[in-house]
C-alpha cells in the first residue's frame, strides 16, 4: 500500500544548523494498517508525514503508494489519495468561506475542477447527513463561515473533509493535541469510528504513549530520525506503557526522564 | 448640480470596473497586486490608439481587456514560477508597463476628441440623451461583470480560488495547484483593470502615459469606504458594496472639489482616507487600552 525505500530529509544543508531529519527511512504499511506513530519532539514525525504528502521533497529514496512511484509528484496532484488533518485546526479549513463550501472543495479532492457551479441541492442535502454523524450540530449551520465554529467543530469538520472521498491514506499530525481533553476525546473517537468504517489506511502521530497502543492496529516509534521500534499483533497486546518506554529508552540510548513523552503518558 | 451628480456617477461606474480587480486581487486572492497602476493606463492606451487610427471601438475595447489579461498573467508568472514577491512582482510589471505604453500610444497622450467610442455608438444606437449614454453604458457594463464576477466565484474553480487567499496550504492539501489560481486570478483582475483603463479614456476622450498613477490606493479607498458602509457578510452583498464604494469614493472627490481643493491634491487626499481606513483598527485599540488603564482595570483581567 504505502512503501517508503531509504527515504532522507536533511533540513539547512551545509551550514551549522544542518540537520539529518530523516536518516534512511524505510517502512512499509499494508491495506488497512492503523499506524500511531510517536517519538520526542524533532524525532522527524511531521517531516515523515510532510514527505509523505509532498510538502516537500525527500533529499534521498523512494515513496510508492499502491505500486506508484509518488516521490516526484507535488503535493496537489498526490492531494488526490492522501487526507490530512494538522494540529492546529486553523490549518485545514478555509475560515472566510462557508461550512458547505468547504465541504464541496473537499468532496472535488484531487478532481479536475471546472466551471460548474459548486454547490447543488443534492450535496447539500447529503453533507447535512454526513455532518450529522459528527454529532456537533453542525448540520444546521452550513450556510455559516467556518471562522464562527470552535476549534474542535473545526478539527471535527477537517476529518470530516480529510476523508470524505475514502482517500487511501489518511495522515494526521498530532490532530488532538490542540483540543481541550473533553473535545480531544470526542475527535479521537470521530476518528477511530470513521477509520473503522471505511478500513482508511491510516497514519496518526501522537504524543500520548498509552493512546498509542491503545488506539489503532499497529506502532511505530521515532528517534533522531530513525524508526526505532514498529510492533504490531500480539508483540503489541502485551506491551504496556512503561515497557514502551524502557524499549525506546534502549533503542534510543537516551532516556525519556526530562521529556514530553513522559508527561503525556501521565 | 445634476450635471455633477451623473458625472460622479459615469466615473463611479467606470472606475467601478477597475475596483472589481483590485478587489480579486487584494481581498479574495490577498495579493497585494500593484500591477493595477500600469494595466489601467495599459487599458486607456490600447483602446486610445486603435480608435484613433480609426479602429472599431468596441473590438478596440475588448482587445484592452486581452492586454490587461496579458499583463496580469506577467506578474503571475514571476510570482509564482520565478517566485518574486507579490508586491515586487507588481511593480516590476509596472514599471515595464510604463514604457509599454508609451510604446503603444508613440508618444505620452491621445486625443480622441470627436471620435467614434463606444460611448458614442452605443448612445447613438440606442437613441439615449447623450448626457445619460455613459450611465447607461456604465450599469450595463458593470452589472454584467459584477453578475459574470459572482456566478464565477461560485463555481468549482471560484471556490478553489478563493480558498488560496484563504487558506493556501489547505487547498493545497485538497489538490489544486495554487500557483495556478493566482495566475488566473491576477488575470482575471487586470482583464477588468484594463477595460476599465479603456471606459475611462473613451469616455473623457484621452489616453495619457500618467492615467494610472495612484490607481491601486483609489482603488483600496473605494473597496475599504464600500465594505465599511455596506457590509461583507455575504458575497453579494460585498461586490455590491465594492460598486457602491466606487462610486461613492468619486463623489467624495467631486465634492472635496467643489469646496475648493486643487485637482493636484487628490492623490494625496486618497491617500490620507485609505491610511485612516487602516489605520482605525490600532488607534481603536489604542484608545480602548487607555480607557481601560484610567479605570484602573488590566487589559489582561
Amino acid at each position: 500500500m504505502l512503501k517508503l525505500i531509504g527515504v532522507s530529509k536533511i533540513f539547512a544543508g551545509n551550514t551549522i544548523n544542518e540537520k539529518l531529519a530523516l536518516n534512511d527511512v524505510s517502512l512499509s504499511l499494508a491495506e488497512g494498517d492503523f499506524v500511531t506513530l510517536v517519538g520526542s519532539n524533532g524525532a522527524g514525525k511531521s517531516t515523515l508525514l510532510n514527505v509523505i504528502a509532498g510538502v516537500f521533497p525527500p533529499d534521498g529514496g523512494r515513496i510508492f503508494l499502491d505500486e506508484r512511484d509518488i516521490t516526484d509528484l507535488p503535493e496537489y496532484q498526490r492531494a488526490g489519495a492522501i487526507g490530512r488533518v494538522f494540529q492546529n485546526p486553523l490549518q485545514g479549513t478555509a475560515a472566510n468561506m462557508t461550512v458547505e463550501e468547504n465541504l464541496v472543495m473537499a468532496w472535488k479532492r484531487g478532481q479536475r475542477r471546472g466551471l460548474r457551479k459548486a454547490i447543488h441541492f443534492k450535496e447539500r442535502a447529503w453533507f447535512q447527513e454526513e455532518l450529522k454523524k459528527l454529532g456537533l450540530g453542525l448540520e444546521d449551520r452550513l450556510t455559516a463561515k467556518v471562522g464562527l465554529l470552535s476549534g474542535g467543530q473545526r478539527q471535527a469538520l477537517t476529518l470530516l473533509m480529510a476523508t470524505l472521498t475514502r482517500p487511501q491514506l489518511l495522515l494526521l499530525d498530532e490532530h488532538t493535541a490542540s483540543l481541550d481533553p473533553r473535545t480531544a476525546e470526542v475527535v479521537l473517537n470521530l476518528t477511530c469510528q470513521i477509520v473503522n468504517e471505511q478500513k482508511l489506511t491510516t497514519i496518526m502521530v501522537t504524543h500520548n504513549l498509552e493512546q498509542a497502543l491503545t488506539v489503532g492496529t499497529r506502532t511505530v516509534m521515532m528517534h533522531e530520525g530513525k524508526v526505532v521500534l514498529d510492533i504490531q499483533g500480539a508483540e503489541r497486546k502485551r506491551m504496556s506503557v512503561l515497557d514502551l518506554m524502557n524499549l525506546f529508552e534502549k533503542n534510543s540510548g537516551t532516556s525519556l526522564k526530562s521529556d514530553r513523552v513522559l508527561l503525556a503518558a501521565k | 448640480m445634476l450635471d455633477a451628480l451623473t458625472g460622479t456617477l459615469e466615473q463611479g461606474l467606470l472606475f467601478a470596473l477597475m475596483v472589481l480587480g483590485v478587489y480579486l486581487t487584494f481581498r479574495i486572492l490577498d495579493f497585494a497586486d500593484l500591477t493595477v497602476d500600469g494595466s489601467f493606463t495599459l487599458g486607456g492606451a490600447i483602446a486610445a490608439s486603435i480608435i484613433f487610427a480609426g479602429g472599431n471601438p468596441w473590438l478596440a475595447t475588448v482587445v484592452a481587456l486581452c492586454g490587461g489579461l496579458l499583463a496580469g498573467a506577467v506578474t503571475g508568472i514571476l510570482n509564482t514560477t520565478f517566485r518574486i514577491t507579490p508586491l515586487l512582482s507588481g511593480i516590476l510589471t509596472m514599471t515595464g508597463l510604463y514604457s509599454i505604453n508609451l510604446r503603444v500610444m508613440g508618444r505620452a497622450n491621445i486625443s480622441l476628441l470627436r471620435a467614434d467610442t463606444v460611448i458614442t455608438r452605443f448612445t447613438s444606437a440606442l437613441h439615449l440623451d447623450p448626457a445619460y449614454g455613459t450611465v447607461v453604458l456604465g450599469l450595463i457594463v458593470v452589472g454584467l461583470v459584477g453578475v459574470a464576477l459572482y456566478l464565477f466565484l461560485k463555481t468549482e474553480i471560484g471556490l478553489a480560488l478563493q480558498a488560496t487567499g484563504d487558506n493556501e496550504q489547505m487547498i493545497r492539501a485538497l489538490g489544486v495547484n495554487t500557483d495556478r489560481m493566482k495566475l488566473l486570478g491576477l488575470a482575471l483582475s487586470n482583464g477588468m483593470v484594463s477595460l476599465s483603463g479603456a471606459l475611462v479614456a473613451q469616455n473623457q476622450q484621452f489616453a495619457d502615459a500618467g492615467m494610472g498613477i495612484g490607481m491601486i490606493i483609489a482603488g483600496l479607498a473605494s473597496v475599504i469606504i464600500g465594505e465599511a458602509l455596506i457590509g461583507t457578510t455575504t458575497l453579494r452583498r460585498t461586490i455590491i458594496a465594492v460598486v457602491c464604494g466606487s462610486v461613492i469614493y468619486r463623489g467624495v472627490l467631486a465634492l472635496v472639489l467643489r469646496l475648493g481643493l486643487a485637482p493636484t491634491d487628490f492623490k494625496l487626499l486618497t491617500a490620507l482616507i485609505v491610511i485612516v481606513a487602516l489605520a482605525s483598527p490600532q488607534v481603536k485599540a489604542w484608545w480602548q487600552k487607555g480607557k481601560q488603564r484610567q479605570k484602573g482595570v488590566s487589559p489582561d483581567a
